[in-house]
C-alpha cells in the first residue's frame, strides 16, 4: 500500500497522467460532439491512425509542428465528411459505415505509409513538440502544447454547448431533429458539421501520439484508444467535464499500471496491460442504468419519413 | 437532396447493385496503385492471377476464405438480429485456444482419448468459448443496457492479450525458441487434405455445411422467424410473445460459436498450433464478408471467397510490383461502402430537389 502511496506521490506521476490522458480528451470530446448531434462514429479508431500519419508525415516532409496538427485535423474531417455523407445524408448504419471508416482510414494510412516508406525497419522520426518549461506550473510545465491546447478545449466545447445558439441547435439534433427542423434548421447541414468538427478533434487526437507523446509513427499505435474514447463518453454522460474527468482517472489508472507492471513481482505483464481495456467495461456498466443517451443517437433521419 | 423510398425494386438493379460496387472500387484503387507508380493493368493481372489465376491459386484461396466464411457467418447471424458483435476477432482466439487445450499434446501427456472422442469435444470447446466470450456482453445488453458494440471491441483487446499471456506460460510450447506458440495439436486431431499437396484442407466442407444449415434456420425455422422480428423491432416482437432476451442468448451462443469454431478449424486445419498472428484481422474481415453479403448465409461464402481471393492476390502480387500488401485492405474497405452505397440506391431514389 505505502508502495502505491509512493509511486503515486509525484509531480513525475502526474505528468504522466495528463500525457496519457490527452490524446483521451481530443477523442472523448471529438465522439462526445458527434454523439450530442446524434451521430455515433466508430470511425475513431481509424481516423486517429490517420491522423497520427498525416500529421507525422507533414513534419516529416519539412511542415512545422503546428501545420502537422492542421493537417491531421483536415484529414479527420475529411473521413468525418465521408461518414457524415453515408450516416447522415444517406441515412446508412451508423455502426456498419463507422466500422468502414475504420478499415478505410487504418488501410489507407498504412498503405501510404509503405509507398512513402517503402524499405525502411526503424520508423523515421521527427522532433516533436517540446515542454512548455516557461510556465512555472508544476507537471503542466511539463506538457507540451497539445495538451494545453486540449484542457482548453474542454471549457470551450462546454461554452458552445451550453451556452451559444449553435450549441443548443447541436443539443437538440441529436434529441428531436423533427422540432430542429420546425425551428428551420437544416438536420442534414447541422448533423453534418458536428461530425466533421468531432472527426477533425479526433485526427488531433491521432497526431498528439506521432508529434508529442512519439516522434514517429508505427503500425497499431492506436491500439483501441478510439474504443476507449467511445467507452468515456458513455461514462462521461455526454458532459465535456466529466469526460475530461473520465480521461483523466482512465489516466490515472492506466499509469499507475504502468508504474506498477515495471515493478515486476510475478504477474504477467499482460494482466496489466489489460486494465485500461477492463477498466472501460466496468466504467460502462457502472453508468449504464442511469445513462441518459441522446434520444436520437444512431436513429438515421430523413426529411418527410416518419 | 433527398431519398425518396422505391414503390417497386428492379430485380436487375439489385442484382448490379455489387458489381457496380465492385466497379467502383478497381476505379478508386487504381489512384493508389498510380500513385504507388506501378502499371495498372500489370497490378490487377498480377492480382487477379495471384487469387483466381490457376489452380494453386485457387487453393490457396479457398484456404484463406474456410475462416472467413465462418466469422462472415458469425457476423451475418448477430447483424441479422441488431446483435452488433464486433468481437468475431476476440472470438476466434478463444476458440483456438480452447481446441488446443482440449487436443494438445501438453509435453506428451493430454488426454489420452481416441480421435474419434477427442476431435468432437475439440469442436465441441471451441464452440462453448467463443459462445461464453459473445454471452458476456449480450447479458450486459439484455439485462442492464450495455452497448455490446463497445464491450465487444474491448473484449478483441484483452483475449489477445490473455492469449499473448497463455503462450508465454502455461500453453507454451517448449520446444518453439523463444518464439510465441502453443503445443500442438495431435496430429490425428488434425483435418485432411482436401486436395493432396496444398494446403486446401476439409474445413471448408465444415464451413459450407453450417452456411447451409445456416440458410435453413434463417429462412424455414422459428428460430430465424424470432432473430428477425427482434431484429427489426425488439419491442415489437416482446408484444407478439417473442422472448427476445431468450432469442438474443441464442443468436449469441451461434455467433460466438462460429467465431470459435473458426478458430479451432484454423488450427486443426492449417497452423497446427497457436500463434499470436494466426489471424490477420480474420475476424473484422467477418463484418465486411457478411455486409457484402446482404447477412444471407449462402451469400457469405460468395463473399468470403471474393475477399479471400483479393486478400492472396494482393500477397502474391506485392511480390511482382511495388505496390504494398495494405491495398487489399483498401479495396476490402473501399468494397464495403461502396455496397453500403450501392444496396442503398437499389431501395432509394435520389432528388436532387
Amino acid at each position: 500500500m505505502l508502495d502505491i502511496v509512493s509511486l503515486v506521490a509525484n509531480a513525475e506521476f502526474w505528468s504522466a497522467v495528463l500525457r496519457i490522458a490527452t490524446p483521451l480528451i481530443f477523442g472523448t470530446l471529438g465522439v462526445l460532439l458527434c454523439e450530442r448531434a446524434g451521430v455515433l462514429n466508430l470511425g475513431i479508431e481509424g481516423i486517429m491512425v490517420a491522423g497520427a500519419f498525416a500529421g507525422w508525415l507533414t513534419v516529416y516532409q519539412g511542415g512545422g509542428l503546428w501545420s502537422g496538427v492542421a493537417v491531421a485535423a483536415v484529414t479527420g474531417a475529411a473521413f468525418g465528411l465521408l461518414h457524415a455523407f453515408l450516416t447522415v445524408s444517406l441515412a446508412l448504419s451508423q455502426h456498419v459505415s463507422g466500422l468502414g471508416i475504420t478499415l478505410l482510414a487504418t488501410s489507407l494510412a498504412y498503405y501510404a505509409y509503405r509507398v512513402s516508406f517503402p524499405n525502411v525497419s526503424t520508423p523515421p522520426t521527427i522532433q516533436p513538440f517540446a515542454e512548455m518549461a516557461m510556465m512555472p506550473i508544476p507537471v503542466l510545465s511539463s506538457q507540451t502544447p497539445l495538451t494545453w491546447l486540449a484542457l482548453a478545449l474542454v471549457p470551450a466545447l462546454a461554452w458552445v454547448l451550453y451556452r451559444t445558439p449553435l450549441g443548443l441547435a447541436l443539443r437538440m439534433v441529436g434529441e428531436n431533429p423533427a422540432a430542429v427542423e420546425g425551428q428551420g434548421i437544416d438536420v442534414v447541414r447541422l448533423r453534418t458539421f458536428a461530425v466533421v468538427a468531432g472527426s477533425a478533434l479526433m485526427g488531433v487526437a491521432g497526431a498528439f501520439l506521432t508529434l508529442s507523446a512519439f516522434n514517429a509513427f508505427y503500425f497499431s499505435m492506436v491500439n483501441g484508444r478510439g474504443w476507449i474514447c467511445v467507452a468515456l463518453v458513455v461514462f462521461a454522460g455526454w458532459r465535456p467535464g466529466k469526460a475530461l474527468g473520465g480521461a483523466l482517472l482512465f489516466a490515472f489508472f492506466d499509469a499507475l499500471q504502468l508504474r506498477l507492471s515495471q515493478q515486476a513481482g510475478g504477474i504477467p505483464y499482460q494482466i496489466y496491460l489489460m486494465v485500461p481495456y477492463v477498466l472501460s467495461i466496468v466504467a460502462l456498466v457502472v453508468v449504464a442504468r442511469r445513462a441518459t443517451y441522446p434520444q436520437a443517437l444512431m436513429k438515421p433521419w430523413r426529411k418527410g419519413e416518419r | 437532396m433527398r431519398l425518396e423510398a422505391r414503390t417497386r425494386r428492379s430485380r436487375a438493379a439489385l442484382l448490379l447493385a455489387p458489381f457496380a460496387a465492385i466497379a467502383f472500387t478497381l476505379a478508386v484503387t487504381m489512384a493508389l496503385v498510380a500513385w504507388a507508380g506501378s502499371p495498372i493493368g500489370e497490378t490487377y493481372a498480377l492480382l487477379f492471377a495471384g487469387g483466381f489465376g490457376s489452380r494453386f491459386a485457387w487453393t490457396e484461396t479457398l484456404t484463406r476464405a474456410t475462416p472467413l466464411v465462418f466469422t462472415g457467418l458469425s457476423v451475418a447471424i448477430a447483424f441479422r438480429a441488431r446483435l452488433w458483435n464486433i468481437g468475431a476477432e476476440g472470438q476466434l482466439y478463444a476458440g483456438a485456444l480452447a481446441a488446443v487445450a482440449v487436443g494438445g499434446l501438453h509435453g506428451g501427456t493430454g488426454f489420452d482419448l481416441p480421435a474419434g472422442v477427442l476431435f468432437p469435444a475439440m469442436l465441441g470447446a471451441s464452440v462453448l468459448a467463443g459462445a461464453i466470450l459473445l454471452l458476456v456482453p449480450t447479458f450486459l445488453r439484455t439485462r442492464f443496457g450495455v452497448d455490446e458494440v463497445v464491450t465487444t471491441l474491448l473484449l478483441n483487446f484483452i483475449v489477445l492479450l490473455a492469449v499473448s499471456m497463455l503462450l508465454d506460460g502455461p500453453m507454451k510450447d517448449p520446444a518453439a525458441l523463444g518464439w510465441p506458440q502453443s503445443v500442438a495439436l495431435r496430429d490425428d486431431l488434425q483435418l485432411d487434405k482436401l486436395v493432396p499437396r496444398t494446403r486446401v484442407h476439409t474445413g471448408l466442407v465444415y464451413a459450407i455445411v453450417a452456411a447451409a444449415i445456416l440458410a435453413f434456420v434463417v429462412r424455414a425455422t422459428t428460430l430465424g422467424f424470432e432473430m428477425r422480428a427482434v431484429g427489426a423491432n425488439a419491442r415489437a416482437a416482446a408484444f407478439a410473445g417473442v422472448p427476445v432476451a431468450r432469442t438474443m442468448a441464442l443468436v449469441a451462443v451461434i455467433s460466438g460459436g462460429l467465431a470459435g469454431l473458426a478458430g479451432a478449424i484454423e488450427v486443426a486445419g492449417r497452423t497446427g498450433y497457436v500463434t499470436l498472428d494466426m489471424s490477420p484481422g480474420y475476424g473484422y474481415s467477418g463484418i465486411v464478408i457478411a455486409m457484402l453479403a446482404g447477412l444471407s448465409p449462402l451469400g457469405v461464402v460468395a463473399a468470403a471467397v471474393f475477399i479471400a481471393g483479393v486478400l492472396v492476390g494482393a500477397d502474391s502480387m506485392s511480390r511482382g510490383v511495388a505496390v504494398p500488401t495494405y491495398i487489399a485492405d483498401v479495396i476490402v474497405a473501399v468494397s464495403l461502402v461502396s455496397m453500403l452505397v450501392a444496396t442503398l440506391f437499389v431501395r432509394y431514389r435520389v432528388r436532387l430537389r
